[in-house]
């Protein structure tokens, strides 16, 4: 006689099902989604899940970081490069509140990350139990969705669910709060991809009448722009916002999160947008007569002041969010529609064109720049090294092929404004939130996405500092990530604030460093510090050669400014070349 | 912007915390609740929210579009006051001896269209619907004769366009381009 229990997980296996435990399904699960990395940190509340890891090491790959912020970065930044969602585990209470900032950062870029916290057993949510902390409250601003499981059985289904909302429509992170118990228990396992939720319909059709009025709008305009965002990268539209601009010969400007999205070498690349962008495109938004945004939000560091902002152009808005359109720019034609897929009906209904001498407007406005800022910053013959030759130098010598990290602060703008984007999702950085510790994380993160890649950070002294200890990560795992310290003793982006606006009077942004290269040798990652200009060739060709992880300080001018500037509060237009401090 | 008043009737997934993730869109905006009805619509499954704001017009397109955003919100609707028919419930207990005197109960049951629902030697329950204006005259004609407890519902309304929220989800399906029955699978809470 068999027993009962025998019997069901008979009944169960001929039926297509398996008798696993919750941490064993929700590892299978990720399987199927087709995850093979996670970063994450372990605690008492996860262990059952870390248990069962052991027994999938030759599918999954976990990346123990040091902290969880530092996991939830890294899981962004791997995909951001590869495209598949970033997954990430965290234990209860602490563990899940540290991935805050990370989540928070995901969501503002829409990177599609799944956040898998741990919680503790059901019988004990709502006690104020030890590690205990109301994570899905916590975490419900910042997640496209949560959800707490309790039931083992439950698992499957809500991670199929996860993965379908977090990579579909606007992506964004989403977190599953498992207790406990659910991990322990036993289920019957069989999954199924999810494909439909009837509350949420991320395939929009076509808008072919509003893309038919834009066409018209398009084949019209005399001085058109095109303003294009990390949209472009989501949709994978890339080839089709090329063969767009070059049909119609409309110049591209890209916001910091669409840089790649067009190759910066292109002739109809009209520059970066925004408070640190190039002058030419910001400048020339003001002068436009119609301006296409594809897959961007107008955020205010692109706009600057409202009021004063395009209004003498029309608006046309490609966007797969909605709640976007209309935000904060009122525009003439909303294209509610994933990018690829309106640029793909768009592009045999333009009329091929040139504007030449639109064209040449930013070819002039390109010229007063250079002038004015690139060639003193990228091509200095005196004083100490700038934060412009670094990235020059790194772009030129990497012929632009490599994926570029930023931290947060002037190394993040002049790594956007100097380095030559060649191929899409070559640039890792934190738009939206602004993140400093962003960037070592985010390093390891993205070669890990990308082994192959050459992937270069640009870290500011005050950032880096923020998430140092990740070079422990760097050295558990042999992260051959090149680490690029733009050391001014500064919080440099704070005091040029300080310098431009407030008096110069310097509170709290000059720093005591500790010396970086003992530091990072103490992790067993080579290291080195470069003063002069002469010697910077050669050290980051060094840097670029070494096969694994290298960290190289560079002592940069301290009192550099990150120009041209739009002051908050300014138009576009009236975007500041250059900017003498008062004495 | 003149600020007005709105109705929203937000049809949702009964699943929990959905009320907790409207609230926080409209806090993070500043924006007060002015009364909030929940229960389950006519689709079974589907619950509905009613919420009363004022704001101005620009901002009730944006946050509509934000909550309908999330995603276990099905449809949002936004209403004028002068687009639906709408009421509110009130109850109110009033001492017997107050209301007996003369023919205040008469008057009043007559005059306000209130109904009683109760009578003990002590209190009178008497039961109001109609418009918060209307609750409020009654209130303050009943105040001198001692309202023990007064208790207000939030509001509930009714749209005066046709379309009806069946005809919103099946265009979701097709758009979806999947069989009804596959609706099924999405139940759990």
């Amino acid at each position: 006689m068999k027993t009962e229990k025998e019997t069901k997980q008979l009944t169960a296996q001929v039926n297509g099902y398996e008798n696993i435990t919750g941490a064993e399904a929700l590892l299978r699960s990720l399987i199927e989604e087709g995850v093979d990395s996670i970063f994450g940190y372990p605690g008492g509340a996860i262990m059952p899940v870390y248990d069962a890891l052991l027994d999938y090491k030759n599918k999954l790959s976990h990346y123990l970081t040091r902290h969880e912020q530092g996991a939830a970065h890294a899981a962004q930044a791997y995909a951001m490069v590869t495209g598949k969602p970033g997954v990430c585990f965290a234990t209860s209470g602490p563990g899940a509140t540290n991935l805050i900032t990370g989540i928070a950062n995901a969501f503002l870029d829409s990177v599609p990350t799944v956040f898998i916290t741990a919680q503790v057993v059901s019988s004990l949510i709502g006690t104020d139990a030890f590690q205990e902390t109301d994570i899905l409250g916590v975490s419900m601003p910042v997640t496209k969705w949560n959800c707490q499981v309790k039931k083992a059985e439950d698992i499957p289904d809500t991670i199929a669910r996860a993965f379908y909302i977090a990579t579909t429509g606007r992506p964004g992170p989403v977190l599953i709060d498992i207790a406990k118990d659910a991990q322990i228990d036993k289920l019957d396992y069989k999954y199924k991809k999810c494909t439909y939720l009837r509350s949420y319909n991320p395939q929009i059709p076509l808008n072919t009448r509003s893309i038919d009025s834009a066409a018209i709008m398009i084949n019209h305009a005399e001085r058109p722009l095109i303003l294009a965002g990390h949209g472009v990268l989501l949709s994978g539209a890339e080839k089709e916002l090329r063969e767009f601009a070059e049909k119609t010969g409309i110049p591209v400007a890209v916001t910091l999160l669409g840089l790649s999205c067009f190759p910066s070498g292109h002739r109809l690349y009209a520059g970066f947008l925004g408070m640190h962008g190039n002058y030419a495109p910001n400048m020339l938004t003001n002068q436009a007569d119609l301006i296409i945004a594809i897959g961007m939000r107008f955020d205010d560091r692109v706009t600057g002041n409202l009021k004063k902002y395009a209004k003498q152009a029309r608006i046309i808005h490609i966007e797969i969010d909605e709640a976007e359109i209309n935000k904060n720019v009122q525009v003439d034609i909303e294209i509610h529609n994933d990018a690829k897929e309106a640029l793909r009906y768009l592009i045999p209904i333009v009329k091929q064109k040139s504007y030449e001498s639109w064209i040449r407007e930013f070819r002039i406005c390109d010229k007063t720049e250079y002038d004015a800022v690139i060639k003193s910053e990228t091509k200095p013959e005196s004083g100490k090294i700038r934060m412009g030759e670094v990235v020059n130098l790194a772009s030129e010598l990497t012929n632009g092929d490599a994926i570029v990290v930023t931290d947060v602060g002037q190394n993040q703008m002049v790594a956007a404004r100097y380095f030559k984007f060649s191929e899409p999702n070559s640039l890792v950085t934190s738009g939206g939130m602004g993140t400093m510790g962003f960037g070592l994380p985010a390093a390891i993160g993205a070669k890990i996405g990308k082994p192959d890649k050459q992937v270069i950070a640009f870290i500011g002294d005050g950032g880096f500092q923020m998430t140092i200890q990740e070079l422990g990560t760097m050295l558990q795992y042999k992260i051959p990530s090149k680490i690029v310290i733009l050391n001014n003793n500064y919080l440099g982006m704070v005091r040029q604030w300080q310098d431009m606006f407030f008096d110069k009077r310097y509170a709290s942004t000059e720093l005591v460093n500790p010396d970086f290269i003992t530091i990072s040798k103490g992790y067993g990652i080579p290291a080195k510090k470069v003063f002069r200009r002469e010697d910077l060739k050669k050290s980051l060709e060094t840097m670029l050669a070494a096969k694994g992880p290298y960290v190289l300080e560079i002592a940069i001018e301290k009192e550099a400014n990150v120009f041209p500037m739009i002051a908050p509060g300014a138009s576009v237009s009236e975007v500041t070349l250059n900017y003498k401090s008062k004495k | 912007m003149m600020k007005q008043e709105f109705t929203l009737s937000i049809f949702s997934e009964d699943h929990i915390g959905i009320l907790n993730q409207i609230t926080i869109i409209l806090t993070r905006r500043q924006i007060n609740i002015e009364s909030i009805t929940a229960s389950e619509s006519a689709v079974k499954g589907v619950h509905l929210l009613t919420l009363v704001v004022r704001t101005s017009s620009d901002m009730i397109r944006k946050i509509a579009r934000q909550i309908e955003k999330l995603i276990d919100v099905l449809k949002v609707f936004v209403h004028t006051s002068d687009e639906i028919i709408y009421q509110e419930i009130a109850l109110f207990k009033v001492t017997t001896k107050g209301l007996m005197s003369g023919s205040v109960i008469d008057h009043v049951v007559r005059t306000h269209q209130a109904r009683i629902l109760d009578v003990s030697p002590e209190y009178i329950v008497i039961e109001k619907t109609g418009h918060k204006s209307e609750i409020e005259e009654l209130f303050n004609q009943l105040e001198p004769y001692g309202v023990l407890q007064f208790v207000r519902s939030g509001r509930v309304a009714i749209t005066r366009q046709v379309k009806e929220l069946n005809s919103y989800l099946q265009e979701m399906d097709e758009a979806n381009r999947l069989k009804p029955e596959e609706m099924e699978t999405y139940s759990k809470n």
